[in-house]
């Protein structure tokens, strides 16, 4: 949790969920964040939105029906949940969706 | 002629071909079935056989085989079964047959006729394909709609449903008075009093483990509009076995997704490996959608599709489009194929068909446990 060596610097990054989950966040499409994983980053969203977590994540591992992005990668092709964060870089939340009416 | 059951029919041929078959309007064919009788016929007029059949041997976009009046694509295909006295018609979608437009399409289409990109080849390749649109509903109706109006040759359209009054907000085939109409009847009539030329198929089912190998490989492209993830995972596989391009798209609130899935290149089980639990993301029945966003990503299925035809431009294949319709804001993120998906990794365990009941803990809509009511919970409203 970055509390005994400042080696990953903590990042503050903007983390964008569909309208769907924008209820778990406090009714906003996004969120500030601080971490330097993309696991911290969905941790400190925790602390300020409980619940949230839960529905991205299950066991140590993002859940297979949401997708969750750096930038335009999916973590899942980096270091899943311990991918790190830098500046300036936006973490998007995209369950899959599955309306055509 | 080994005493198997021949059937005997007579094969309409229309004007333009009837110089390739001795300049008859009537001509006899013998066989079992609409294929049988169309080889015989290519047998006793070698020049005919080029009109009916491909390079591939198969019966091209722009012509239809009637039997008694039906459309074979909606009957068994090629493997349809004729009986004796059965009238059989061949019917060229393109007056005028391959050598060129016919005036009123030069005047139709000109405005995609003049763009370089599409050009009278183009639109050509156009006439020529067959598009699979399952659902007409929110996103099948506006990428059916378009593709309609671009002169697509053949459009299939899977739904059971019926047309409900809350589909009005949102789904542009349907109009007050198709209330309790089936949704395929009310789109077909749509589709045709906007451009009579393209022939609209029927599938008036929902797409079934049982009938999507039928249905699917008949299309060149398919058109994902359901809206429910039984049979996002159904169209996926199903797509994927026949080699089709997939054209997908999907929607809830003010969201929307559209990517392109061509075999070989990530599939929807490389994106989201699996369905969320039953009841987990809310359908579109439950949560609600803007009726406008339906318009905005079924447009943009049409153009995927219409440049998948003319192999024009970057498509979506490997890249997924989000649209968030509150802040009008448009991103692209990559789709990998994932090395290790059950369905088109390395290793597939995956190789026919499952069960997608079981697999996504809910029933297709409209099957034995559907209800199929209006909620716009059908496969593909």
């Amino acid at each position: 949790m970055g509390t005994e060596l400042q080696m990953d610097p903590l990042m503050v990054v903007e983390v964008k969920v569909t309208a769907n989950f924008a209820k778990l966040i406090g009714g906003e499409r996004s969120a500030r964040a601080e971490g330097s994983t993309i696991g911290e980053i969905l941790d400190d969203l925790e602390k300020r939105h409980p619940g949230f977590k839960q529905n991205v994540v299950a066991d140590g591992r993002i859940h297979r029906f949401v997708n969750v992005y750096l930038n335009d990668e999916d973590v899942r092709f980096l270091q899943q949940l311990d991918t790190p964060i830098g500046e300036g870089d936006v973490v998007s939340v995209l369950p899959a969706l599955a309306g055509g009416v | 002629m080994s005493g198997e059951n021949l059937m005997s029919v007579m094969v309409y041929i229309p004007t333009p071909f009837r110089r390739f078959a001795g300049n008859q309007t009537y001509v006899k064919g013998e066989g079992k079935t609409v294929g049988e009788v169309l080889d015989g016929l290519g047998k006793s007029y070698p020049s005919l056989k080029h009109m009916i059949y491909d390079e591939a041997d198969e019966i091209p976009g722009h012509i239809n085989i009637y039997i008694n009046s039906q459309e074979i694509h909606s009957l068994q295909g090629k493997a349809t079964p004729v009986n004796d006295g059965d009238e059989m018609a061949v019917i060229p979608a393109i007056a005028g047959g391959q050598v060129a437009l016919t005036p009123d399409q030069v005047n139709r289409y000109s405005r995609h006729i003049i763009m370089p990109q599409v050009g009278p080849v183009g639109q050509r390749k156009l006439m020529e394909t067959k598009v699979l649109i399952v659902g007409a509903g929110g996103l099948g109706g506006p990428a059916a709609l378009y593709l309609t109006l671009a002169g697509v040759g053949t459009i299939g359209i899977v739904d059971f449903d019926v047309v409900d009054l809350s589909n009005l907000q949102r789904q542009v085939l349907h109009q007050n008075d198709d209330v309790g109409k089936k949704k395929t009847e009310s789109a077909k009539e749509t589709l045709n009093a906007y451009n009579p030329d393209v022939n609209i198929v029927i599938h008036d089912t929902p797409l079934t483990s049982d009938n999507a190998m039928e249905i699917i490989p008949q299309y060149d492209i398919v058109v994902n509009g359901a809206d429910n993830f039984t049979t996002r995972y159904l169209v996926n596989d199903a797509s994927y076995f026949a080699g089709k391009t997939l054209v997908d798209g999907s929607i809830l609130l003010f969201d929307g997704q559209a990517t392109v899935f061509v075999p070989g290149h990530g599939c929807y089980r490389c994106l989201f490996p699996a369905p969320p639990p039953p009841g987990l993301v809310p359908n579109c029945a439950e949560a609600g959608v803007l009726g406008a966003l339906t318009g905005v990503m079924g447009s943009i299925q049409a153009i995927e599709v219409i440049k998948q035809v003319l192999g024009i431009g970057e498509s979506l294949v490997s890249r997924l489009l989000l649209f968030d319709a509150l802040s009008m804001d448009f991103r692209v993120v990559k789709l990998r194929r994932d090395p290790k998906c059950p369905l088109c990794g390395d290793d597939p365990t995956i190789t026919e068909l499952v069960d997608y009941v079981e697999f996504c803990g809910a029933p297709f809509p409209g099957g034995h446990d559907g209800d199929g009511t209006s909620d716009g919970s059908s496969n593909g409203s």
